[in-house]
């Protein structure tokens, strides 16, 4: 067997996925925390203020992160969706369920950071401009994947609806990004992509990234997590479930 | 080509034979454009600033309550599933079943729909780009809600799910449609907005089929 079969059908595997996630879940925990830690500081501390939005800028490190990860979530959860229709492989049904919550909490957080970020800078809590209105309709679209897979009893017809869902929404959101941004647009542009002349200061970029990474693992950490508790509870009777829960007890010396 | 005819002629002469039945939406479509004079006040010049989106989102709210049988009868009574068996697409099944819908529900809606904005004092060359719009988002809506439906097609209840799903994806279809209708209203050529409705009407119709009978695969599999 090559490879990538092996693979193939090591993944689809949850008496195989189970164990492997738990031994790196303490290992992920570490480089979230190492990213973390150093980016807070040099955020939140050792930063310069900025000269125009003075100290509430710093709420970026926590805003931009959350928004590209509620962005970089709904990319996964798409190729995993694929997959899944593509190649039948379950696994990658319980990764975009568990992804989908992870999801909206990071549009929740960017929301509600950009929110108390907006009422000191623009006046106003809340603007109808591009884009809060595309990330809003991004959290409604993870509410209604989320939805769509709990309302449906049998998990094999809620999986394959949820990725053929999943799907349709890549499709759609270039589209109400795009119109929203037509429609009418107020927040500052980009200041971070354009790599010719980065507007941003080198002391606030640092930290920016650094945050951006330990989001980055802080997501690989919450879906790793929920993707075992998750595959716990669908296969409750399944004979892997019974042997985990065995060896557990016998570990906590229980019988 | 031949199953594909038939279909939408069995749709029409079903939903001729119950008309009462779809003249539903186009009521349902008149209360909510009434309900905002009461609403909001009645002031003229404040209602036909509003008209153009207020119209649409009767619109679309109209379009998207009359989607919850459009497959739900022939799943229940095994058309779907012998379609699926049959040689013919589902593809084909889906855009037959899509479009006469469209034609039964959303055509007299757009008949209509000169009529409130009059009444709204929406200007006069507005209501053409009004009836335009219309003509090229209401299928819109139905093709994408059609994807809704189809995945929820099977449920015993899912009254709040479909609009959950369906609705934040009918976003752009809205703002352009209203948006076309407002600028002409303020009197600037509305042709942008207008060739974009278009490009996404020829992408929805051609593409929300096949996700449609995906998820109607899905629906008739369990």
């Amino acid at each position: 067997m090559n490879i990538i079969a092996k693979w193939y059908y090591r993944l689809g595997a949850p008496n195989w996925f189970y164990p492997l996630a738990g031994k790196l879940i303490p290992w992920v925990a570490l480089i979230f925390l190492a990213l973390l830690l150093p980016g807070l500081y040099l955020g939140l501390v050792s930063a310069p203020a900025d000269y125009q939005q003075g100290e509430s800028f710093r709420i970026m490190y926590v805003h931009v992160p959350a928004a590209w990860l509620s962005m970089f979530v709904y990319a996964a959860m798409a190729v995993a969706a694929v997959v899944a229709l593509v190649w039948r492989v379950r696994m990658a049904e319980i990764m975009i369920i568990s992804s989908a919550p992870i999801g909206a909490s990071f549009a929740f957080i960017a929301l509600v950071t950009g929110s108390l970020w907006g009422k000191p800078m623009w006046g106003a809590w809340w603007v109808w401009d591009a884009r809060l209105t595309s990330e809003l309709i991004l959290f409604f679209i993870y509410l209604g994947i989320f939805a769509l897979y709990n309302a449906i009893e049998d998990k094999q017809t809620a999986g394959k609806a949820m990725s053929i869902l999943t799907l349709v929404g890549v499709i759609n959101l270039p589209i109400i990004h795009y119109s929203v941004v037509w429609w009418n647009t107020l927040h500052q542009a980009a200041t971070v992509s354009k790599f010719d002349t980065p507007s941003i200061h080198i002391d606030m970029l640092i930290p920016l990234l650094l945050m951006a990474a330990a989001f980055q693992f802080l997501y690989l950490l919450l879906l790793l997590m929920k993707m075992r508790a998750n595959l716990l509870e669908q296969d409750l009777a399944s004979g892997w479930v019974k042997k985990v829960v065995f060896e557990r007890n016998k570990k906590l010396g229980r019988r | 080509m031949r199953g594909f005819l038939y279909l939408i002629k069995r749709d029409l002469i079903l939903a001729y034979r119950r008309r009462g039945e779809f003249s539903n939406s186009l009521v349902f479509f008149g209360l909510v454009v009434l309900l905002f004079p009461i609403g909001i006040g009645a002031s003229e010049k404040l209602l036909s600033e509003v008209a153009p989106g207020l119209i649409w989102i009767a619109a679309l709210l109209a379009t998207m309550l009359s989607l919850d049988n459009l497959f739900k009868e022939d799943f229940q009574d095994g058309t779907l599933e012998q379609w699926a068996l049959s040689k013919h697409s589902l593809v084909s099944f889906a855009w037959a079943r899509l479009f006469s819908h469209w034609v039964i529900t959303a055509l007299p809606l757009i008949v209509v729909a000169p009529l409130f904005a009059v009444s709204l004092s929406l200007p006069a060359d507005a209501i053409w780009v009004l009836v335009l719009s219309l003509l090229l988002g209401t299928p819109l809506l139905i093709f994408i809600g059609g994807i809704g439906v189809a995945l929820t097609t099977g449920l015993k209840k899912s009254s709040l799910l479909l609009p959950l799903l369906v609705l934040p994806f009918y976003i752009p279809v809205l703002i352009f449609g209203a948006s076309a209708v407002e600028v002409t209203a303020a009197g600037w050529s509305a042709s942008g907005q207008l060739y974009v409705l278009g490009a996404l009407f020829v992408l929805g119709i051609s593409l929300a089929p096949f996700a449609v009978a995906a998820a109607l695969k899905v629906s008739v599999s369990q």
